[in-house]
């Protein structure tokens, strides 16, 4: 079972509350998806600049895998105020900690509000029908 | 979705796998980068039974082929195998194809996801020729052995066949794991030497086990598409639905080699197009590198300074050259080996150098 403290998107990326802003990042599956167990590779990761504002449903990034590039898909509107320093040279912590060191922005939101997105049970079953 | 005899072989490696072309097909068994280098340094065993694969007999095999493929048939030498297309009567391209000529009979490999449309596109221009048209994609297996090992793994288990006597492109028959009358040639999409054989579908896991184990003491490891994409990119080799496709001509994607307007092949579908095409061409399919960390991938536009010129067919990470790479159509102004352009990702830029194809050739 994934952690329950964090709601998780039908795109595989998961958000986090933190105080008043949102933690972001992407999940086991769609790094499975992406690398099969091969961590080695993942080869890119584009994140967003300090500063950036997104809108819920937005490309805020890319990564990238030997054979394939992903969108990552921004599961709140706000302001990214924080940026993952550690992904671009070690891409391997987003397997290694997928749901700690593994994040990768934080977005302050006005009012952080995650119910649109999937509990940990709805996202286990939506993966479960993706296979 | 359809299943190769091999389908659950492929499961048992712990292949990833995927659609292709309609089929279920391993990607990627582990690291494809891995699989890459195995190829490019040792063997590799490849199941390629989604490929489409007809058979032709009768009297006007040869004359009625000369009219749909852009191959000089009837100039085949017998037990020779050629690369062509069949276009559309605008040279747009319906497939790419091999075309085996045989003593009796003449084969015809073809795309996975073009199966079908050719089969019927070649029904329909066959009609009236004494010619019967067999479909042997389900009762045929197909698989490759590429790579600098592959002459001796196979030798393992043929009789009665000394491979080092089928040259480049050659075919010939032999026993094979104690089935006779197997079709051997030496022929592959990844730039290395290598066979491609055909036989009884039903013997499918018994002969993938045989030359897993004969290639063991090679290194031979089983390879999936991903690392067959990057292979034949490397390669220079087009892929169909990418580089070559319905709304691209053959001449623009380098594949003249493939294409006789020999007097004698008499007229065929799209050989005015392209003679027109080769006499005034306006684009080329060229090679991308990049030092830059992004590989160029299907889609991404190709630019110069403000304006788009061209854009990414396919792109790879390639392991053989250490670099970034791709192909490109982009107009003859720049299409010039050494040409600087960019490529566009979302608004942010990264250079690319044009290359002549092919990145990689095996030294012989």
């Amino acid at each position: 079972m994934r952690p329950d403290d964090r709601r998780y998107a039908t795109t595989h990326e998961w958000a986090k509350i933190d105080g008043d802003s949102v933690i972001i990042g992407i999940t086991d599956f769609a790094i499975d998806e992406l690398c099969n167990g091969n961590e080695g590779d993942l080869v890119y990761c584009d994140l967003p600049e300090v500063g950036r504002m997104v809108e819920i449903g937005e490309t805020f990034g890319e990564i990238e895998s030997v054979k394939a590039v992903s969108d990552l898909q921004a599961p709140i509107t706000g302001e990214v105020v924080e940026v993952n320093p550690v992904i671009e040279d070690h891409l391997q912590v987003l397997a290694e900690d997928t749901w700690g060191k593994g994040w990768m922005v934080r977005i302050r939101s006005k009012a952080p509000n995650l119910d649109h997105m999937l509990d940990a049970a709805a996202y286990e079953e939506h993966v479960a029908a993706a296979h | 979705m359809q299943q190769t005899p091999l389908h659950s072989v492929h499961e048992r490696l712990g292949a990833r796998m995927v659609e292709f072309g309609g089929w279920h097909m391993p990607v990627q068994y582990g690291p494809i980068l891995d699989e890459v280098r195995c190829v490019r340094e040792k063997v590799g065993l490849f199941d390629l039974s989604h490929m489409g694969r007809f058979r032709l007999t009768g009297a006007d095999r040869i004359s009625a082929l000369d009219k749909i493929v852009t191959t000089f048939v009837g100039r085949i030498p017998v037990d020779s195998i050629r690369y062509g297309l069949i276009c559309q009567e605008d040279g747009g391209a319906l497939d790419d194809i091999l075309v085996y000529r045989g003593e009796e009979d003449v084969f015809l490999v073809v795309n996975a996801s073009n199966t079908e449309r050719d089969m019927a596109w070649l029904k329909e221009h066959l009609a009236g020729a004494n010619v019967s048209l067999e479909d042997q994609t389900d009762e045929l297996a197909m698989l490759a052995l590429q790579g600098q090992d592959s002459v001796a793994t196979l030798q393992t288990v043929v009789e009665d066949l000394d491979l080092l006597t089928i040259g480049y492109y050659k075919s010939g028959f032999g026993t094979l794991c104690g089935l006779p009358n197997v079709r051997v040639s030496r022929t592959g999409y990844t730039g290395e030497d290598g066979f491609e054989i055909y036989f009884d579908s039903g013997e499918s896991e018994r002969v993938w086990n045989a030359l897993m184990e004969a290639g063991a003491q090679y290194g031979l490891k089983p390879i999936g598409l991903g690392a067959r994409d990057t292979l034949r990119l490397e390669a220079g080799m087009s892929l169909y639905g990418h580089e070559i496709s319905e709304t691209r001509n053959p001449i623009e994607a380098g594949l003249s080699f493939g294409i006789s307007f020999h007097e004698d092949k008499g007229d065929w579908i799209g050989r005015d197009a392209l003679a027109q095409i080769k006499a005034n061409p306006t684009n080329k399919l060229v090679g991308v590198t990049t030092d830059g960390k992004r590989a160029p991938r299907e889609g991404y536009p190709v630019m110069s300074g403000d304006e788009q010129i061209g854009v990414v067919c396919s792109g790879a990470i390639s392991p053989t050259l250490s670099k970034n790479i791709g192909t490109a159509y982009v107009p003859l102004a720049f299409s010039e080996a050494g040409t600087k352009v960019q490529m566009d990702l979302r608004g942010k830029r990264q250079d690319l150098t044009v290359t002549d194809l092919p990145f990689y050739s095996r030294k012989r």
